[in-house]
């Protein structure tokens, strides 16, 4: 797990991303959930296309090439992108990730304030031997999430925090 | 029942039973909701015979049900938690821990007030176990309701096991009660659309209850021929007056019977516990306490026209309470007393905070924001007026949307602006509807810095608070990127500094 260096530009916020990627394994689960996009979106058009054979309305053989291209495009490129915004870390008093590829992401929550930790995974994750970490706090805006973990380090980092977390006492409000 | 195992139980609280004075409130509710339909219905003659035996089946099963409930719905106040059993073929068995309890809210609707009843709902902390995060009692005796209600806010008791019971430890402190000429801000608030609502939705309701339609009174039908004769223009003014006419006496209404007999005291709930309760109400009497310790912090809200009218509406930033309205909408400086009076803190602490504005480039992102949609809806009206000659007025008319977007942009920027305090975060945003919200800092538990490729450009961002209480997170919006993350690193040390550059590792 590498160290990124720090764009140290006044633009964006300074704070040093979060020590660990996410497993390599993600860049293909990301790209095959593209590739299902692309199935459920083109195929349709291109048997449309088949079918009709010569008759079929021009627009369609645009938007078919449109929005396979578009689809191709972002599956190709997008993925590494995420993999190397994608970070996460996890310290003695707060859980940090990192995410986002427009919209930038920073996440902080104190250990102290965790109230559940869950680990799950798809169908597509399970066959990478991926899985996703949900830390969840006592508030209502949305729990913080580490996606295409690997499996067994999610396994571990959920022990971990679970083992941090049962150690605190209150209801983490 | 546990009891019938003969387990040496030492002191078995015993269940208590719902007041059985509900079993008559619910079919009267029903009753008279019936009665004017088969009053009406028997005299007209429209409704045939099997309608009423359709409703007088309902009413049967309408007491049958309440009887059921009756038997078989138990409740009982443990040193530990709150249990309550309901259910006769699907058995319910709900239980809250007493720790957990945010809330207890009481309602009386005008049949409860005639029999002395009162509607308990208990909200609590949702836990990591499969425990209900609240349960409500419909209904106990108005005394039974307000020992519930001491009790169950009460926290002291889980750990005293109310050998004493302290009521006298501090008297009930009055901080806020009804003016009338309030009755003012009414009008301006949100409810002066819902009054609305609400009158058409009675109105429409009776008439559908009956059967007819409006067209077929003669008047109607008259009216309608001699609209058709006068110019648009006045139809529309004249629709347009009876609907503001309709909201103002509508929202007065709803003022008065919402907030008759408001007040805002601060009352001891057990040894060292107190709590901030809210009663109101003419027709249905509300009350809503709300635990001190599970304060942290208040909002000051103003909808555009209030604030056009320096009106404003202070609500408690609570945990396990998303609304939490402390006071009708009143003067400002009243709403800004209201809320330091809540917290404890003098005004220049919290809400009223001389704020710091947020840098220059925000100002060209709130302009982007609100002229981008207006002018694309511009466009399209352009663009449809083009394609239908009957519409050609509406794309000159949609003109009007563009200096009405600058001036939200521009708004929305200078309400912009947050400071921090000695116990609290300050922040405030909005332009439609302004928000300024006093968190206290020991009440957020983590933070969200957020950035978009425009932001990225303009060097801002946006840092949410994260809270348990209220909405769950409180936003800082537009900030210079340092700025943001300096305010989130003061506002809580040490949870940020392992992941500022500077810190070592």
């Amino acid at each position: 797990m590498a160290t990124a260096t720090v764009p140290a530009s006044p633009a964006s916020p300074p704070l040093r991303p979060p020590a660990h990627q996410v497993s390599p394994r993600a860049i293909a689960w990301w790209q095959l959930r593209q590739l299902l996009w692309l199935l459920v979106i083109v195929v349709p058009q291109v048997i449309v296309l088949l079918a009709l054979g010569p008759d079929a309305p021009t627009w369609l053989v645009v938007t078919a090439a449109g929005t396979g291209a578009v689809l191709l495009v972002y599956g190709i490129v997008v993925p590494p992108i995420k993999y190397r915004i994608h970070r996460w870390e996890i310290t003695d008093e707060a859980v940090y990730t990192m995410s986002g590829w427009l919209v930038r992401e920073w996440r902080i929550a104190p250990i102290s304030r965790v109230q559940t930790v869950d680990t799950e995974g798809g169908p597509l994750q399970q066959l990478l031997k991926l899985a996703n970490v949900t830390v969840t706090t006592a508030s209502a805006s949305g729990p913080v999430t580490i996606n295409g973990l690997d499996a067994r380090d999610a396994a571990e980092l959920a022990r971990t925090l679970t083992e941090t977390t049962q150690a605190t006492p209150g209801d983490a409000t | 029942m546990s009891s019938d195992l003969g387990v040496p139980v030492a002191v078995e609280t015993p269940w208590r039973r719902l007041d059985p004075r509900m079993l008559v409130v619910g079919p009267v509710t029903g009753l008279i909701r019936l009665l004017p339909v088969a009053v009406i219905l028997l005299i007209t003659g429209q409704g045939d015979v099997y309608r009423l035996w359709i409703a007088a089946a309902i009413g049967l099963l309408v007491v049958l049900a309440g009887v059921v409930r009756w038997r078989t719905t138990r409740y009982r106040i443990t040193p530990e938690r709150l249990e309550l059993h309901t259910g006769w073929l699907r058995r319910q068995r709900r239980s809250v821990p007493r720790d957990r309890i945010r809330t207890v809210d009481l309602t009386s609707k005008l049949q409860h007030r005639i029999f002395g009843l009162s509607v308990v709902e208990v909200s609590a902390a949702a836990g990591a176990t499969a425990e209900s995060a609240g349960l409500s009692l419909d209904a106990v005796s108005r005394a039974e309701a307000d020992r519930l209600r001491r009790e169950l806010l009460d926290r002291s008791a889980v750990s005293l096991a109310r050998s004493t019971p302290a009521e006298e430890a501090a008297p009930v402190q009055e901080l806020a009660r009804l003016d009338w000429a309030w009755l003012r801000f009414a009008p301006l608030t949100f409810s002066a659309l819902a009054g609305i609502g609400a009158v058409f939705a009675t109105g429409f309701n009776l008439v559908d209850d009956l059967g007819f339609s409006p067209r077929d009174l003669g008047g109607v039908g008259d009216a309608g021929a001699q609209l058709g004769a006068v110019p648009i223009w006045v139809v529309v003014l004249v629709i347009a007056a009876i609907v503001l006419l309709i909201a103002v006496v509508g929202s007065l209404a709803l003022f008065a019977e919402g907030w008759y007999g408001y007040r805002l005291t601060r009352e001891p709930a057990g040894v060292d516990a107190m709590v901030l309760r809210v009663r109101r109400g003419l027709l249905t009497r509300r009350s809503l306490s709300v635990s001190e310790s599970r304060l942290r912090g208040a909002e000051i809200v103003e909808p555009l026209l209030l604030r056009a009218g320096r009106g404003a509406q202070c609500q408690a930033v609570s945990t396990g309470l998303a609304g939490g309205l402390l006071q009708p909408p009143a003067p400002r400086a009243e709403a800004h007393r209201v809320a330091s009076a809540a917290l404890r803190e003098p005004t220049s602490e919290i809400t009223g905070a001389p704020l710091r504005h947020h840098p220059r480039a925000a100002l060209s992102r709130r302009l982007t924001r609100a002229v981008v949609p207006a002018a694309v809806v511009v466009g399209l009206a352009f663009l449809l007026g083009r394609l239908v000659p009957a519409l050609d007025w509406i794309g000159p008319t949609s003109l009007v949307l563009l200096p009405v977007a600058v001036f939200l942009g521009i708004d929305r920027y200078r309400n912009l602006g947050h400071q921090l305090t000695g116990r609290f975060l300050v922040t405030r945003q909005g332009s439609a509807v302004r928000r300024t919200v006093a968190l206290q800092r020991t009440g957020v538990i983590g933070w969200t810095f957020r950035q978009s490729l425009f932001q990225r450009r303009s060097g801002l961002i946006t840092v949410e608070a994260i809270t348990a209480a209220g909405r769950g997170a409180y936003t800082v919006l537009d900030v210079a990127a340092a700025d943001g993350v300096a305010l989130a690193d003061a506002t809580i040390p040490n949870l940020l500094a392992p992941f500022l550059p500077r810190a070592p590792g």
